[in-house]
């Protein structure tokens, strides 16, 4: 069975992914497992979003916007979940919902592969989900919330970082 | 769409979706509490047997650290009233047996930067409810938000959205404290006019009805004037970056300060009375 096959859009071939049975939801319970738990032991941790960059690497490589957006409905529901009750049940929900679903667009379109269009596609969707979330609280909420600080910054920064590394672990869950 | 209804009837309704946190916690509390021992094995492990290259560093460290405590130590019996407030604060768990409080070890964290709570491994089969304080022998941590049956969760001082009823400890001015998802607390009331030193105590009021009063919650590390009331912010007193431990009071009930040879019923000591002895009784 042929597990990789190519998307034809116009000219240009973009390559869809499938994975090992099981692995994405191995890997999106790991990663909520991991960053409920690290910062414990290592408080700079917080700064990460894994169930982020694990919906921003399925949906940019499954390519599927249906799929990206569902996926990123549940991780970001989970996350909700075990945030504590003063994060309100769709906060995480949302955010991720739009960034699946932009992830997956976006894959269909670019190549998503190289270490560099990674870092950059994962800085912008880590700013969009602050700025959703940053939206959320304030028109649906109504709290206040700063749009930008230096925070946000070298947290995008640091997660599209760890997320050219992380992606090519996950790499290897691919079917070959 | 479906997500926005939800945050809709949560707000309306005042409801937490408690089956779908009930359900999620459930199902990773578990894993995250076989994690916690697991990692603390792997790091025994580790630190008895491969990472000793640096001890005799860390001997040479603990010499000096040894002679730093002596002289505070010195300084400290100096001090003979404040040594005592201290030691019985940090026996706080003996000096108090007649309260009943339960040490729970945390288990996870806030899976988001949106809030700042741990996960405690012990819940409602342990007898704890929400609204308890919690504490370590170092000061005030926060309050249970949710109690499981198996686990709790707790926020911590600094979410944005918790508060301890606090006063100075030298003036007695009294003010909330609050947190802003910093590591930093903030003292949100104190007026201008009011004097306020830098490194001040800042202790728990108990008119939150949550803690007993004279519990640590940190020190004065910043002031600025504001209008109408001054930006103070404090530095948390327990290590709320680094929690493994953690102290449940396990009363719903005000903990009501009472004054040394009183025989009568424990009362709630009047705003602004100086150093009540440390006793605390239901």
């Amino acid at each position: 069975m042929n597990d990789a096959f190519d998307l034809r859009m116009g000219e240009s071939h973009i390559e869809v992914h499938k994975f090992r049975a099981g692995a994405i939801v191995v890997a999106t319970l790991l990663a909520l497992l991991i960053q409920s738990w690290t910062p414990i032991h290592f408080a700079k941790a917080a700064l990460l979003d894994l169930p982020l960059l694990v919906t921003i690497y399925f949906g940019l490589s499954r390519r599927n916007p249906s799929t990206g957006l569902l996926l990123g409905m549940a991780i970001g529901l989970l996350q909700d979940s075990l945030s504590g009750n003063t994060v309100p049940l769709g906060l995480y929900g949302i955010a991720k919902t739009i960034i699946g679903y932009l992830a997956s667009s976006i894959g269909a379109r670019l190549d998503t592969e190289h270490p560099a269009a990674r870092f950059a596609l994962t800085f912008a969707f880590y700013v969009a989900h602050q700025g959703i979330i940053v939206l959320t609280r304030r028109i649906l909420l109504a709290q206040p919330e700063t749009w930008f600080n230096m925070h946000l910054l070298g947290a995008a920064l640091l997660n599209a970082l760890v997320a050219v590394f992380l992606f090519l672990l996950l790499d290897r869950l691919r079917k070959s | 769409m479906l997500q926005v209804l939800l945050l809709a009837v949560q707000i309306k309704r005042d409801s937490q979706g408690r089956l779908i946190r009930v359900w999620t916690v459930g199902a990773v509390s578990p894993f995250e509490r076989a994690g916690s021992y697991g990692f603390d094995w792997v790091r025994n492990i580790w630190h008895h047997y491969f990472a000793l290259q640096n001890t005799t560093k860390d001997n040479e460290q603990l010499r000096h650290e040894i002679d730093a405590l002596k002289l505070q130590n010195a300084q400290l019996q100096g001090k003979a009233a404040e040594a005592d407030r201290l030691a019985s604060l940090l026996n706080f768990r003996q000096s108090h047996a007649d309260v009943p409080m339960i040490t729970a070890r945390v288990i996870g964290a806030s899976a988001g930067a949106a809030s700042q709570t741990i996960q405690l491994d012990r819940g409602e089969r342990d007898g704890i409810k929400r609204n308890m304080g919690v504490i370590t022998p170092d000061g005030v941590v926060g309050k249970v938000i949710e109690s499981y049956a198996n686990a709790s969760q707790v926020l911590l001082l600094t979410d944005k959205e918790s508060g301890v009823g606090a006063m100075l400890a030298d003036s007695r001015i009294q003010s909330p404290v609050g947190g802003q998802g910093e590591p930093l607390l903030v003292m949100k009331y104190v007026p201008n006019d009011d004097s306020v030193n830098l490194g001040e105590r800042v202790i728990t009021s108990g008119m939150d009805r949550i803690f007993p009063r004279d519990l640590p919650v940190g020190f004065v590390i910043e002031i600025k004037s504001g209008n109408p009331f001054k930006q103070i912010r404090v530095k948390p007193a327990a290590n709320l970056e680094r929690l493994e431990e953690v102290i449940v009071l396990l009363s719903l009930h005000p903990l009501e300060m009472k004054k040394e040879g009183d025989t009568s019923d424990a009362q709630t000591p009047a705003p602004g009375t100086a150093n009540p002895p440390p006793v605390v009784k239901r």
